[in-house]
């Protein structure tokens, strides 16, 4: 799009994803409409914990959670208060010396990507956090990683589209996607483009998309200032992460800059069921009193569930969905999708204007899905 | 008074009547700032009935006490919002 023609796009979703996809294609000279069942950000988005973190589960997904971070870093000048940013970066703490050896392996693994990390041994850590169990055995920091509001990085990702002439619809409910557009309940919109970055609810409009609700819970502390000051989250985060176990709990806790302490977190394959398991809610509490023992004096004033959208192989769908024309996917990135939104968008727009991408985008295009069915 | 309690409230020590509420005791003595929102707001008692969440104060070094359910006892320490 090189300004003399600029061409309709539809994102149909204004969570996070939508709203840097929209705004990556209003920089590049299209013509968005964002259509957005409810609100902005009031699916997925607003019931993450907002981790902006370099994750290490496959050499494609440090890439693109390496490469998101650079671009969060990028628009660091322009986000407004809304965000609420603190590059207060991540502790992966270790229980006892088998869990060290993972952390030295784990060091070497983002040594190898170039993303800064400081080790942290008992002591170091007692300081460092010092409502942490004492008997921990030490801890990886991952100096850059950093925490964000997601409703308010999606406002002001959406204020950026509309400065680029983007027009975002709210209660518009899209019955269907057809080629070259989209079907609501009394007319057709045409477009050149459509991309569905509908999160978990992404199968409702491309069936085939292999995307399943991972509901998780959060719970949220009245303002405790300095409680604690990284986001830490246990090593064997990552394994409760990585199997699609039915049920699972880690310790994941975040300081927001409210002075609120936000305490996860669950895994459960239950469908749609978006209720309270109290019995999940109060083993990630117990897992997180385990290495934060003074967590038990403080109020949780609300708790509350989500749904990821979570795909077989843990990495998103994004690219050319080719069985309908003109349709792209920006979805199933499970517990990521707030780190992840920026390289989404990247990938996709250059993709979309046909500029080289910086980073792979083969192992993260849909089409694998399809792939996978007839193989 | 005779039978008076002691409170400190922010450094502050005040004589208070046996039997009341921390938030009557603040309100008595014309405290009308129990703590302050994330926005720096005043914040002061609404329901006086522990429902509302309003009047949290910092009692005996511990945080988010409900000023209004919470009965006055010598020597106890009530910190602000406009603690210094």
């Amino acid at each position: 799009m090189n300004g003399a023609r600029r061409s309709d796009a539809i994102v149909v979703g204004a969570g996070i994803v939508g709203a840097a996809c929209a705004a990556a294609l209003a920089r590049d000279g299209w013509r968005v409409t964002i259509l957005e069942r409810s609100f902005a950000s009031s699916g997925t988005t607003s019931v993450g914990m907002g981790h902006l973190v370099v994750m290490d589960d496959s050499p494609e997904q440090i890439a693109l959670t390496k490469y998101s971070l650079r671009l969060w870093r990028e628009l660091t000048p322009i986000l407004d208060r809304r965000a609420e940013l603190d590059a207060c970066g991540t502790l992966w703490v270790a229980e006892d010396e088998a869990q060290l050896e993972a952390l030295r392996a784990k060091r070497e693994l983002y040594a190898t990507a170039d993303v800064a990390t400081e080790v942290l041994d008992a002591q170091a850590l007692c300081e460092a956090e010092p409502n942490l169990r004492r008997d921990l055995a030490g801890a990886l920091r991952v100096t850059h990683d950093s925490v964000v509001y997601p409703p308010g990085a999606t406002l002001r990702l959406l204020d950026d589209a509309r400065k680029h002439g983007a027009v975002v619809r709210d209660g518009i409910d899209v019955e269907a996607i057809v080629p070259n557009g989209v079907r609501l309940a009394n007319e057709v919109l045409r477009a050149d483009i459509v991309v569905n970055a509908t999160g978990p609810w992404a199968p409702r409009l491309t069936p085939a998309l292999p995307i399943t609700p991972r509901k998780g819970h959060l719970a949220i502390t009245d303002r405790y200032p300095a409680f604690c000051r990284h986001q830490i989250v246990e090593l064997g985060y990552l394994s409760s992460a990585h199997v699609m176990t039915s049920e699972s709990v880690a310790f994941n806790i975040q300081p927001r800059s409210t002075g609120q302490v936000l305490i996860g977190s669950s895994r459960e394959l239950v469908g749609w069921d978006a209720q309270i398991n109290r019995e999940i809610l109060r083993r990630m509490l117990q897992r997180a009193s385990h290495f934060m023992p003074g967590l038990g004096d403080l109020s949780v004033i609300r708790c509350w569930t989500g749904f990821r959208p979570a795909t077989p192989d843990k990495l998103p769908l994004i690219g050319p969905w080719d069985p309908i024309p003109g349709l792209w996917i920006a979805a199933g990135h499970e517990g990521l999708g707030i780190t992840t939104s920026l390289g989404t968008a990247r990938l996709l727009a250059d993709q979309i204007a046909g500029r080289a991408p910086e980073i792979d985008p083969g192992p993260f295009s849909p089409m694998r899905a399809l792939a996978a069915v007839h193989s | 008074m005779s039978d008076a309690v002691e409170i400190v409230v922010n450094a502050k020590v005040l004589r208070v009547e046996p039997g009341v509420t921390v938030a009557s005791a603040l309100l008595n003595d014309d405290h009308h700032v129990f703590r302050r929102s994330t926005t720096g707001d005043v914040r002061a008692p609404v329901c006086g009935m522990g429902i509302c969440y309003e009047c949290r104060v910092t009692i005996n070094g511990i945080a988010h006490q409900r000023a209004c359910m919470v009965i006055v006892e010598h020597g106890m320490r009530v910190d602000t919002g406009n603690a210094p």
